[in-house]
């Protein structure tokens, strides 16, 4: 569990977190979002003690931070941030080996640990293993980056805009493989964005900061239908709600089952924001459906999509 | 736009045209009664020698590269024949000297001419412009751009080169020889070794805090821009004065003339590229992986020797490179204060004119240049994989 109370920090004379008060139970997945200087990243750094806070408490594992030698801190605590963060003299294997080196494991347990990781992160272990960073592609040094943030087994993972340099594909691919390690490995992970559908995607919950004050806390569908201020349903962006708020659920809420329909199927497991895509591109208001092994078991229809949910 | 040209390589292009006009127009050798006197003119031309006319054979391989397409093959073709035809050139010189010195008296000279050193110079850049046509790293270069010279070095060694005036210039002053090229890199590494001591913590200390940065790099430019004959003049009084006042001083060989003031000097000198290169290497180690290093748990010591350090190497080691062989040419100047070294050789040869004097002094500070060079470049290309 991570307890921040009233936590304030000023750079100079400017205030870049102000009274942020957050608590942040195990498993969470809770990205913190906000435009460029709303103090995301601060937060984020906070945490680790990259900067140490003015005012305030944070506990993180039933103590005050400040009661850790910084370095133990933080090797509890994986950390991946944008690319170029990868050590570029170091190979594939070193970089992610770093934590588990300085926790001192022995070579054997090492090699195996950064086998497994790189097979999780979908890095063909002996084809990458010997590469440098700069050998890599964006998507490649990305999946090192997280494998190496996950190396030594951290309580918890801190992501500071570790896609922002991707492109659309890449990201998507690794933001689905990031929420697959999250579910798998039950761990509390911290993620910082200025990309709303990124957190729309990520979040078990959403933290909103705007000049260093927390705006809005909760889940995505109470940020998108219950927004606290205007400047909460400016960022999520006011004309797309609806689409967004599609994208939180799946086809199987709305299937009719029974029923049948003409065309290629869609599959149960896509998004209600895909389904409408779907039908306004065939200009038709029924779908055939069909499950994960390709069985048609309904339909869904157009006039269900603005219907609440059953 | 793009144009299909038959030159298709035009450095090589150049080279041959100053090859070709070196060996009609210049002297290729020239003969004189004795060592002090300057001698007739021996052309290429009237060298008969079947060797010159077998060098004609490389030569043309030389023309030929300059229009066939430029693939590897022609690349390796080239840097072969250029290595034959500075290998025959050096034979042809050493073995006419050798002719011409069974008829002669014992004070006559053969020197090399003009012609030879230029045809030498363009045999040697062709080798090493064909080498780096053929993109085969850096350590593959190097190695071979002095492997060029081998030919040559080993016909100096069979002696076949040992009638030539520079050669017999040596053989007379074999011991002096010796003892000045010691003395030489002595300077050098007395110098170096210092300054790398006071240089790399001043480097890390300015690179730590800003502030301090430009006053110590004024104050080291400044040193920089003065002549190196005034810095040694300026260094001979103080040093003089400190001396006189401290006898202890002058019982570990410290006055205002010889060894001190010439490794102070170099000292100075070798301080800024090594303070600079220093400060530059770590600059360049990009904040977000020194971030990501400090928030993966690495300690501040750890960060500095595991991440900072190695990254910085290549630029701080050609730094190193620019101060040793800046040192190794400064180091001749170092004689006109009574430092000895090669210096002592050339200015001893400028004050009687015996051109081959000065060139026995001024080559091998050429060739200690090039192996410094070489060898720091073959350092910082290295790239170890640091123990995890």
């Amino acid at each position: 569990m991570i307890i921040f109370e009233h936590v304030g920090k000023a750079f100079a004379d400017v205030v870049a977190i102000d009274d942020l008060s957050l608590t942040i139970a195990e498993g969470e997945f809770v990205v913190v979002i906000g435009r460029s200087g709303s103090g995301k990243s601060t937060t984020l750094k906070l945490l680790n003690r990259l900067v140490e806070h003015d005012s305030g408490r944070i506990v993180f594992a039933g103590d005050e931070i400040r009661r850790f030698k910084p370095e133990e801190l933080r090797r509890r605590m994986g950390y991946a941030i944008q690319s170029i963060g990868l050590f570029p003299h170091w190979t594939v294997e070193q970089n992610i080996g770093t934590v588990p080196e300085l926790l001192g494991w022995p070579r054997a347990r090492i090699r195996d640990r950064v086998t497994e990781l790189m097979e999780l992160l979908d890095l063909a272990p002996e084809t990458y293993r010997g590469r440098y960073p700069h050998q890599l592609s964006g998507g490649q040094q990305q999946r090192v980056g997280v494998a190496r943030a996950l190396a030594g087994d951290p309580a918890v993972l801190l992501m500071d805009e570790p896609f922002g340099s991707l492109d659309p594909v890449t990201r998507e691919t690794l933001q689905q493989e990031i929420v697959r390690i999250h579910k798998a490995s039950g761990k509390t992970i911290l993620f910082v964005t200025h990309d709303i559908d990124e957190a729309l995607r990520l979040a078990t919950r959403i933290v909103l900061l705007d000049r260093g004050r927390v705006v809005q806390v909760g889940t995505a569908r109470e940020i998108l239908e219950q927004p606290a201020t205007d400047f909460v349903s400016d960022f999520v962006g006011r004309g797309d709600i609806g689409i967004k708020l599609l994208g939180l659920d799946t086809v199987a809420a709305f299937v009719r089952r029974g029923e049948s329909a003409a065309g290629d199927p869609i599959a149960i497991s896509a998004s209600l924001r895909e389904a409408l895509s779907m039908l306004v591109a065939r200009r038709v208001d029924r779908l055939p459906v069909a499950d994960d092994d390709g069985r048609l078991v309904g339909v869904i229809a157009l006039a269900d999509l603005a219907k609440p949910r059953p | 736009m793009f144009r299909t040209s038959a030159v298709k390589n035009r450095v090589l292009l150049v080279l041959v045209i100053v090859g070709a006009v070196a060996a009609w127009c210049l002297a290729f050798l020239t003969v004189a009664p004795n060592r002090l006197v300057s001698g007739t003119a021996i052309p290429l031309a009237q060298i008969s020698d079947p060797l010159r006319d077998v060098l004609l054979l490389p030569a043309a391989i030389l023309v030929l590269g300059v229009f066939l397409p430029q693939r590897g093959r022609t690349h390796v073709a080239v840097a072969i024949a250029a290595t034959l035809l500075l290998f025959g050139l050096a034979w042809l010189a050493g073995a006419h000297a050798a002719r011409l010195a069974e008829t002669a008296v014992a004070t006559s000279r053969t020197a090399l001419g003009g012609g030879f050193w230029l045809l030498a110079i363009v045999a040697w850049l062709a080798a090493i412009d064909a080498i780096e046509r053929l993109r085969r790293g850096p350590v593959a270069a190097i190695l071979a751009q002095l492997s060029v010279l081998l030919p040559v070095i080993a016909l100096l060694f069979a002696g076949e080169l040992g009638q030539l005036s520079l050669l017999r210039e040596y053989a007379t002053r074999k011991d002096v020889f010796y003892v000045a090229l010691a003395r030489h890199v002595e300077i050098v590494v007395a110098a170096l070794l210092p300054t790398l001591l006071v240089g790399i913590p001043l480097g890390i200390a300015l690179f730590r805090r800003a502030k301090p940065k430009v006053p110590v790099f004024a104050v080291l430019n400044v040193i920089q821009t003065v002549p190196s004959i005034a810095l040694f003049g300026l260094l001979m009084v103080p040093l003089a004065l400190l001396a006189g006042a401290l006898p202890g001083l002058r019982s570990l060989g410290i006055s205002g003339i010889g060894m001190a003031p010439a490794v102070i000097a170099l000292m100075l000198y070798s301080l800024l590229p090594v303070v600079r290169s220093t400060v530059a290497g770590l600059d360049q180690v990009p904040r977000p992986v020194v971030e990501a290093a400090t928030g993966m748990g690495l300690t501040r010591a750890q960060v500095f020797r595991k991440v900072e350090l190695p990254i910085a190497l290549p630029v701080f080691l050609s730094g190193v490179r620019i101060a040793a062989v800046q040192a190794v040419g400064l180091a001749v100047v170092a004689a006109l204060i009574g430092a000895g070294g090669m210096g002592a050789l050339v200015f001893q040869g400028l004050a009687s004119g015996a051109l081959d004097l000065v060139l026995l002094g001024v080559i091998p500070v050429v060739a200690l240049a090039v192996v410094v060079d070489a060898a720091f470049r073959l350092l910082s290309s290295y790239r170890g994989t640091p123990a995890g």
